[in-house]
């Protein structure tokens, strides 16, 4: 079981068919015009690209193609890494079709927590069964709980 | 713009033990260890553990009273990280909207040569 890792969920309900939508994520022209201000991709898997904005280049790798539902890639890592989990962040666009209508799910996630001793693991199994999830509800309820100064 | 994940934050309250501390500590104010241990299903060593993480990351700070170490949550430091998670949110929020846009018009744009 991975460690809790930095998770954010969004998804969008789109008036256009899958096909449609998976041009619009995956064509770096089309990329570009939601996302960077330059976009190159090598659309396979493994494939590089190349998000830049402004004066700053991210560098990414796709991992998955999966024409037309699944595409995701890894970027923010350390320069001259090879991206993976644990110093990545996982960007992954998943597209059913509802009817004529697409809906788009996007999920970024990362930075996981490297794994703990297994002694560790072991005391904390009780509190990790109840408490694994995302943490933005919790930390936006501790924050709402929290007096002000 | 990329956002710049803060490793040592998201690490700090990534885990649900020390989310746990963290939020014991937000509704007591200040706390020692002793206290926050009597407070949780895990051992002082680990409550100690926890705090020294949480410390490292910037999200609590030590203070001594006496013979006791007083721990409280830097408020500051607190709202980087929901600020920081929150524009994560938002900037792909921004850019679902222009990927809907983009796809619907181009879907007009081929239904309206059909016609």
């Amino acid at each position: 079981m991975p460690m809790t890792e930095l998770q954010i969920e969004r998804e969008v309900l789109i008036d256009a068919p899958v096909d449609v939508v998976w041009r619009t994520i995956t064509q770096p022209d089309q990329v570009q015009q939601w996302f960077a201000d330059r976009v190159e991709l090598d659309l396979k898997q493994g494939g590089r690209g190349l998000l830049v904005f402004g004066d700053q280049d991210d560098p990414l790798v796709i991992e998955t193609v999966e024409p037309p539902t699944r595409f995701s890639f890894r970027w923010n890592y350390p320069a001259g890494e090879k991206p993976g989990p644990g110093n990545s962040m996982l960007v992954e666009f998943t597209l059913a079709a509802e009817g004529e209508r697409t809906r788009l799910r996007v999920q970024e996630t990362g930075h996981e927590l490297h794994a703990w001793p297994e002694s560790e693991k072991n005391r904390y199994a009780e509190e990790h069964r109840e408490g694994w999830g995302t943490f933005t509800d919790r930390l936006a309820r501790l924050l709402a709980e929290r007096p002000h100064r | 713009m990329t956002p710049d994940p803060d490793d040592e934050l998201w690490s700090a309250i990534g885990d649900p033990s020390r989310r746990r501390v963290l939020d014991l500590l937000v509704r007591r104010g200040e706390a020692s260890a002793s206290w926050l241990a009597g407070q949780v299903p895990f051992s002082r060593q680990a409550v100690s553990k926890h705090l020294a993480v949480l410390e490292e990351a910037g999200l609590v700070s030590p203070r001594k009273q006496g013979r006791e170490v007083l721990y409280r949550v830097e408020a500051a430091r607190l709202d980087q990280a929901t600020h920081a998670m929150a524009q994560l949110a938002s900037q792909w929020d921004r850019r679902l909207d222009a990927i809907k846009r983009l796809a619907e018009s181009a879907h007009a744009k081929t239904k309206s040569k059909e016609s």
